[in-house]
């Protein structure tokens, strides 16, 4: 066990060294980091010094290295753009992102397993048909068009729910909650449901695979021999045994959820990660893009590898690498 | 389930259908394949497939003869009067002939630049995927069949891919073209980065797949056969090993077509896609967005539509191919 985590612990670093180098290659070779920050009236002298104190003349080699240490210690630069510490920008929005991050999946789990149970349960009924065909439906709606007929419902026609904005937060410390106030709770309602649409999809398609397959066991049969109630059957003894690849299939997702956060973060002006990396992109902030490239990342490459450990930690079998298939990502 | 009479025609091919043969075309014997085929009978027999079919070719039949149909050239500036700005769609009282779904704040009618607007997303998604699937098959091939250090090196670099979110990698590739190429090029070269920045996350997939086949198929003894004789590995690798992995490969692309529009409209709709003198649906999206709290629905929900029809069409289409051809579920 010992050596399995080591190894997927070393993996998950490579990989990460990997994306830092193209963080790196992005930051240093596009854009003239010199140019960016020095303003019109600066001299020869005053560039060469800048590049000289920015430590530009180094190896590359060593630039590198000193652009990975500075990661590691949540030092990405200064942003081009406001002059600011990226890191603080980051810590500044990442609330933002993360809450709307939660609440979406915590919809896609609410929403997404009864679906799911329902269409494996009644399969083949009318009702199971119209929500299989939903979801379809649900997979192929971009996620901004949901979003922008959200706010055209909700925000504009009728006036129910705001289309824009985090509404009034309150500070704990130096995370920014939306939880506290109404118009914070207000305000978390559509983006939350336009960024989870396709989650809930994906959990209740998943959901209703396992059952279907879980319903044909002998255990069920057995427990509905024994006299269970039918609803108990379905809802306790086989769903829990489809629970698992949920967790799993939820754990690796909210890595996609945070990079996508960044088009409902554009549709509803909500002032997250994203909608800092959108306008990083913009007005070319490399650093911002940097750091942004790599904490999504990083959080991605951890709840992957987390995944992979808490599977062998309950199935051995796993930790044989030659048993493993492979693929599985996406 | 076959009468053993017909089994022996099918081990010997009767005598007639040596005589008919002359009298159809190659062609034409191909098509009657394709008549008898399981695959025509599966998609004869779901009407939802059916329906996407119909409703895609619509759609492209409609964006390849735009410039045949539609009532203004929306490119054209010239064509454009700002004294038909802002009409509302055809059915409205104020609504007027020709402008079917109404104008924009420039007189561009909705219509036309949703039809031109389709033409440029289909094709951005058909050529993104082209790409994807050509690298992706190449380097796959390869990486299976030679194994060693190269297959290291090639499914590494997809790991690597495979660690950042899909959408990130296709922002960061366009970001950094916009940035690096001077504005005039830019616009003139939006469409190619875009196929480029889909492609470049999408062909791990495509590599996966079709090395784990290539794995198998190289062990095999038909190909140690054709090695013994000198076959060269790119004659095995095409015509040996990649036809016995087609099948999974083109459900993987069709669903990754509409995955492709998906994705261009997204990077268009946040603003590093195609410029707005030359829209796509997701410009038209973000042109529209913009005018989302003034009333004028119609600019930004008729795109929207569109792009929705397509998506669905093709996933409806590429839900039925995988259980098409799964031999599980014959």
């Amino acid at each position: 066990m010992i050596a399995f985590l080591l190894k997927r612990a070393t993996n998950a670093a490579f990989v990460m060294l990997a994306v830092a180098l193209l963080a790196f290659v992005i930051f240093r070779f596009f854009g003239d980091p010199v140019e960016m920050m020095v303003n019109e009236q600066a001299t020869q002298a005053d560039r060469a010094e800048l590049r000289e104190r920015l430590g530009l003349n180094d190896g590359l080699i060593t630039q590198y290295g000193r652009f990975v240490t500075h990661a590691v210690q949540g030092d990405f630069g200064i942003s081009y753009r406001n002059q600011q510490d990226v890191m603080v920008l980051i810590k500044e929005r990442f609330p933002a992102t993360f809450e709307l991050v939660l609440v979406a999946t915590v919809i896609s789990l609410v929403v997404g397993i009864p679906l799911g149970v329902i269409t494996a349960v009644y399969r083949n009924s009318r009702l199971a048909n119209a929500l299989q065909l939903g979801s379809i439906v649900g997979v192929s709606l971009p996620s901004f068009v949901v979003g922008i007929l959200l706010i055209l419902g909700f925000s504009v026609t009728l006036g129910w729910l705001p289309g824009f904005g985090r509404g009034e937060t309150v500070d704990i410390g130096w995370w920014s909650t939306g939880f506290l106030t109404p118009s914070g709770r207000a305000a978390l309602i559509l983006p939350s449901i336009s960024l989870s649409t396709f989650q809930v999809t994906l959990v209740m398609r998943l959901v209703r695979a396992e059952m279907l397959e879980t319903l044909r066991a002998d255990y069920i049969k057995f427990a509905r021999a024994r006299g269970v109630p039918t609803a108990r059957v379905q809802w306790r003894h086989a769903l829990r045994n489809c629970l698992m690849p949920v967790i799993t299939l939820t754990g690796m997702q909210i890595g996609n959820l945070i990079a996508f956060a960044l088009v409902t973060e554009t549709v509803f002006q909500w002032p997250g990660m994203g909608m800092l990396f959108i306008q990083a992109v913009t007005f070319v902030d490399i650093p911002v893009m940097a750091a942004y490239l790599m904490i999504v990342s990083f959080i991605f490459v951890a709840l992957n590898t987390l995944v992979d450990i808490t599977y062998a930690w309950v199935d051995p079998r796993l930790r044989d690498d030659t048993a493993r298939t492979g693929g599985g990502n996406g | 389930m076959a009468e053993p009479e017909t089994k022996m025609e099918k081990l010997a091919p009767p005598p007639q259908t040596v005589t008919h043969a002359p009298a159809l075309p190659a062609r034409f014997r191909r098509l009657a394949q394709l008549r008898d085929s399981d695959l025509w009978f599966s998609f004869r027999t779901h009407p939802s497939a059916v329906f996407a079919a119909a409703l895609l070719a619509l759609v492209a039949l409609t964006a390849f003869l735009a410039p045949l149909i539609t009532p203004q050239n929306p490119y054209d500036l010239a064509s454009l009067e700002l004294w038909n700005s802002e009409i509302p769609p055809i059915w409205n009282a104020e609504g007027q002939w020709p402008y079917l779904l109404g104008t924009d704040t420039q007189g561009r009618d909705i219509l036309s630049a949703i039809l031109y607007g389709s033409r440029i997303s289909l094709i951005i998604g058909f050529a993104s995927v082209l790409l994807a699937l050509s690298v992706g098959l190449a380097l796959g091939l390869v990486a299976g069949y030679f194994g060693g250090w190269i297959d290291n090196v090639i499914m590494r670099l997809g790991d690597v891919l495979l660690s950042m979110p899909f959408i990130l990698i296709a922002i960061l590739i366009t970001a950094i073209a916009a940035a690096s190429l001077p504005a005039g090029l830019k616009d003139v070269l939006a469409a190619p980065i875009l196929i480029f920045a889909i492609a470049v996350p999408s062909w791990v997939q495509y590599a996966r797949t079709v090395r784990a086949s290539a794995m198998v198929e190289a062990r095999k003894e038909y190909v140690q056969a054709a090695r013994l004789i000198r076959v060269k590995a790119w004659r095995i690798m095409l015509h040996h090993i990649l036809p016995n992995c087609m099948t999974p490969i083109m459900v993987a692309a069709t669903l990754n077509f509409g995955l492709a529009i998906l994705s261009e409209a997204t990077l268009s709709f946040l603003g590093v896609g195609m410029p707005p003198d030359q829209p796509s649906l997701g410009t038209l999206i973000r042109i529209g967005n913009q005018y989302l709290f003034s009333g004028l629905w119609w600019i930004v929900v008729f795109p929207s539509i569109q792009l929705c029809l397509i998506v669905l069409s093709v996933n409806m289409i590429g839900d039925w191919l995988r259980d098409a051809l799964n031999p599980k579920l014959r």
